[in-house]
């Protein structure tokens, strides 16, 4: 069937199978692979994309429940060649190691900095709580946060750690 | 940021600005022209006969191109395996499964959903058969897993590694002796280091496609060595190796379970090449559950005996060790790399016996750690129960046996191996004299005082990795069964190209570890060469020197080390060329901001870009000289390396709920000298949070009739963000003597040590219970029940 949506800005239109994922229609019909899969049930966050301005798992939505939304992937969130602050605070404070479930990360921060945007490291843990890592330990992807948090507050983010113990 | 970094410097990573982007490649994200896509039927039983396959309802299916089975691929032979001590496994199931998710068919159809539906109309009648599940029913031979084997114990490990009967009976007879004195006291505990799955968040995936012109094959996989799939590729399927070609681009996340060849990296290539068209695979979260390896899988006894002024005589571990249905890459091997840690950092007496055992189960193989964190478990567990049993501080027993600084280099451990460099007393110190250390005691005392259960918990580690020295591996690890020995060589290409860049080929790729950033960095260092000039590529059997792949804490050791000498005789050969065109003395010439200046003359220098142009004009070039700017170097390291550090952590149990909370965690590693103090760092985090993983919630737990009940991840909880600590990390620095940049390696060192550190810390948080130990995973109801237990 037929399913009309914005993606990144742009409009989008494809005939699709009804059972057809969000995600499989972002990443096979209009190759934007950067939303990454990493399991069937909704747990590991790696399909994360902002809808609405809410972040939402890709894979949880048929494409078809995403008609006339407005739906940011990694590759809308930068502003040409500049980098977004989260994808900076990640770049920044060495909140990825092998990038599998980093743009899901980033864009489930997206909405989380779009709800609260000065949240404590407790908030920030458990704000994204459904999103996993198993490279990082977290630690620093908190650090990346936070990071982020301060530069779209207009503030000078915290020093990382590695600085502040040179 | 300075754009020729020094060793030791941090410098952000040269990878993340396309994965922050989502323009990284990952094996899924290949789309290849008119590609067809497989789905497997895996079995749903352990153990069971195949009766019939009836797939005529499925060819009938739209998009369906193929379906195989055994009958199809049986003159392939079995899946190539690197150590095959066991059973080694057939591509499909050939009239027998031997365990839950184990290939039965194949399908290949246009699309993925097509694939899946033709799956899931392949009728396969089965007669089930009794499984062996339990680990001591697999190790008494009441039923036999395999027909063909003798028993099911493959084989088992001793030590001291090597010793004959005689030697071994000795050593059990001095225990006996000590055990047997007035004045010792001996420590018995048996634990459970259970199985995991591995759980990289990117499923494995391969894409293959086969140039019949030109008898080409291209397979990407998500592989930690794609070499040695290439090779597997070619051997199975009778084309050369440099008619394969490999590639591994971004592979996400490894930790071991993508250190293998699988059966679909040989069937996706020849459904290939028998269909004419690209064909992909990519498993699913619960493809990977059952059918990609799983990791650790012990049970065991650790014994102690010692004075009661804590000395001990002698440490003792009889385990059996879950080897799963078949034998693939490393398996047998995998307990055997416990045996080089098993007596950790201590030197007394040690006698191990690791019965290996096939199970029918799925495959175990390696996982963070692979046979060390496991070892070092019991050790480090047992260690704590005889400090707690003499009532002596757990550090002072650790510090007063350890292998002393005199006995380095090359210290002989007691289960025989030479260990390159160390200095555990200081290390250990390190973490006594941090403030951390003292804060954490005393605010385990506050909390006790408010009557809440609360408990500091230590450990010590040692590793081995920097794999390997090309004798060592020679036991049977050399890949030479997946066509390529190697050695375990590393290996490295550096070349500068005529516009002053400089090219970085190296034969390991990384999983995360940040290898474009490390060897820039390491080839800046040597050459001056601007790290913005500087591409590093990895993971392409076409152009990377012959070479293994990235684990067991490896890389930077061994490869890192290749690469550095590699860019030192290009460096070496640049010197010649700048005072050839300065007319200086080659003595003089030194590499600084991307050229070569002459000491004491800061007018006089010549810039890469220029010498680089000469080395392509031979004309121009001093007389005899070679023309070009390339090296390459191997390098194959004298001794493994030998990592080790102290880990602490302070925890709290809910009286009510068993709930365990980390609430603070505290490493003083050493991983000998630091490239990238940020990257390694992140290596430490993620290593100790997949410990706390295992001590607090992961469990594969398979039940009496052998399907896994934790195939997906609602069932099996890893730790998210607010499950784990902040990590407070600090390291001392023992250079290892058998590489030329001094690193021992991390990938590994934060697994080794944290399970057990977390263990000891809920132990003494319970003791005063009459808690003497608790089993992994830590979940509430099993601290709670054992609270209970304890009372009555």
């Amino acid at each position: 069937m037929q399913v009309s949506l914005t993606v990144n800005g742009e409009s989008v239109s494809a005939d699709v199978e009804p059972r057809t994922l969000l995600v499989h229609f972002i990443r096979e019909n209009l190759d934007l692979t950067g939303t990454h899969v990493g399991c069937e049930t909704s747990y590991c966050g790696a399909c994360t994309v902002v809808l609405d301005g809410k972040s939402v798992k890709s894979c949880t939505m048929l494409a078809v429940q995403a008609a006339g939304a407005d739906v940011t992937t990694i590759e809308g969130l930068a502003d040409g060649d500049q980098m977004h602050p989260i994808q900076e605070g990640f770049w920044e404070r060495h909140g990825l190691q092998c990038g599998y479930c980093t743009p899901g990360m980033i864009m489930s921060a997206a909405g989380l900095l779009a709800e609260n945007p000065s949240p404590s490291e407790d908030e920030i843990r458990h704000g994204i709580e459904g999103n996993l890592c198993r490279c990082t330990g977290y630690h620093n992807i908190v650090k990346a946060i936070d990071y982020a948090a301060s530069k779209m507050r207009g503030e000078t983010p915290a020093p990382a750690e590695w600085e502040a113990t040179a | 940021m300075s754009t020729t970094s020094a060793l030791g410097g941090v410098v952000r990573r040269r990878e993340d600005p396309a994965l922050v982007a989502g323009t990284g490649l990952y094996v899924d994200d290949v789309k290849r022209t008119g590609m067809l896509y497989v789905a497997f039927v895996r079995s749903p039983y352990a153990h069971a006969t195949i009766t019939s396959i009836d797939s005529a309802e499925a060819r009938s299916m739209p998009g369906v191109k193929a379906i195989y089975t055994a009958d199809d691929v049986r003159h392939l032979g079995p899946l190539p395996a690197q150590v095959p001590v066991g059973q080694v496994r057939p591509l499909l199931a050939d009239g027998i499964v031997k365990h839950m998710g184990e290939a039965v068919a194949m399908v290949v159809a246009a699309t993925r959903a097509q694939a899946q539906d033709a799956a899931d109309a392949v009728f396969v009648d089965y007669e089930v058969l009794e499984p062996v599940i339990d680990l001591k029913d697999a190790a008494s031979d009441r039923v036999k897993v395999h027909d063909g084997l003798d028993s099911n114990i493959l084989i088992t490990w001793t030590t001291p590694f090597g010793a004959d009967e005689e030697a071994q009976a000795a050593l059990a007879d001095q225990i006996a002796e000590a055990k047997a004195r007035d004045d010792t006291v001996t420590v018995s505990l048996e634990m459970n280091n259970q199985r995991l799955l591995p759980t990289a968040i990117e499923p494995r995936s391969v894409v293959a496609e086969w140039n019949s012109g030109y008898g080409e094959m291209t397979v990407w996989s998500s592989s930690q060595m794609i070499s040695a799939v290439a090779g597997a590729v070619g051997k199975v399927l009778g084309i050369p190796y440099n008619q394969v070609h490999g590639i591994a681009p971004e592979v996400g996340g490894g930790f071991g379970a993508k250190l293998n060849v699988y059966p679909d990296e040989i069937l996706v290539p020849w459904a290939a090449q028998q269909l004419g068209k690209a064909v992909k695979y990519t498993e699913t979260r619960r493809e990977a559950a059952v059918s990609t390896i799983q990791g650790r899988g012990w049970i065991g006894t650790a014994t102690i005996t010692g004075t009661r002024d804590g000395e001990v005589l002698g440490y003792e571990l009889d385990a059996i060790c879950d080897m799963g249905a078949y034998s693939q890459n490393f398996t047998v091997a995998i307990p055997f790399l416990g045996v080089f840690v098993g007596s950790g950092q201590y030197k007394f007496p040690t006698r191990l016996k690791l019965d290996c055992v096939t199970t029918h189960m799925q495959t175990t193989d390696a996982y963070r750690g692979a046979g060390r964190p496991e070892a070092i478990y019991y050790l480090e567990r047992i260690m704590d129960a005889y400090s707690r049993e003499i009532g002596m501080d757990p550090a002072a027993v650790r510090m007063k046996n350890f292998i002393p600084n005199e006995d380095f280099p090359s210290a002989i451990s007691p289960v025989g191996f030479a260990i390159d460099t160390g200095d555990y007393g200081t290390n250990l110190q390190a973490m006594l004299d941090l403030p951390e250390y003292a804060e954490m005691k005393a605010e385990r005392d506050r909390l006790r005082a408010e009557g809440k259960l609360a408990g500091l918990g230590l450990s010590t580690y040692m590793e081995v990795c920097g794999f390997g020295p090309s004798g060592l591996v020679d036991l049977g690890f050399s890949w030479a069964e997946y066509g390529v020995p190697s050695a375990f060589n590393g290996s490295g290409v550096v070349r500068v190209n005529p516009d002053g860049t400089a090219n970085v080929i190296i034969g390991t790729g990384p999983s995360g570890q940040g290898h474009k950033t490390t060897w820039s960095q390491i080839v800046s260092q040597q050459t001056g060469i601007e790290m913005d000039k500087i591409r590093v590529t990895y993971g392409d059997t076409k152009e990377a020197p012959i070479s293994i792949g990235s684990f067991g804490s490896r890389s930077a050791a061994v490869d890192g080390s290749a690469a550095f000498e590699a860019a030192g005789k290009v460096r070496d050969k640049a010197a010649k060329v700048a005072a050839h065109l300065l007319e200086a003395s080659e003595d003089d010439i030194r590499f600084e901001d991307g050229a070569a200046h002459v000491a004491g003359s800061p007018d006089k220098s010549v810039t890469w870009e220029e010498i680089a142009k000469v080395a392509y004009q031979p004309h121009l070039l001093p007389e005899g000289m070679e023309g070009g700017m390339e090296a390459h170097a191997i390098f194959s390291p004298a001794n493994a390396t030998w990592p080790f550090g102290t880990m602490a952590c302070l925890a709290s149990v809910d009286a009510d709920t068993g709930d365990v909370k980390i609430l603070r965690w505290v490493n003083v590693d050493d991983c000998g000298n630091v490239i990238n103090p940020m990257i390694v760092d992140g290596q430490i985090h993620g290593g100790v949070a997949q410990g706390i993983g295992q001590a607090l919630f992961e469990d594969a737990i398979y039940d009496p009739e052998g399907n896994l009940l934790t195939a997906g991840l609602i069932d099996y909880p890893m730790p998210t963000a607010a499950d784990v600590p902040n990590y407070e990390l600090h390291r001392t620095v023992t250079p290892t003597d058998v590489n030329p940049l001094g690193v021992k390696g991390v990938g590994e060192a934060g697994t080794i040590g944290s399970a057990q550190t977390l263990v000891n810390a809920v132990v003494d948080a319970l003791a005063d219970l009459g808690v003497k130990h608790v089993d992994m995973p830590m979940r509430p109801k099993r601290v709670w029940q054992a609270m209970q237990d304890a009372k009555n």
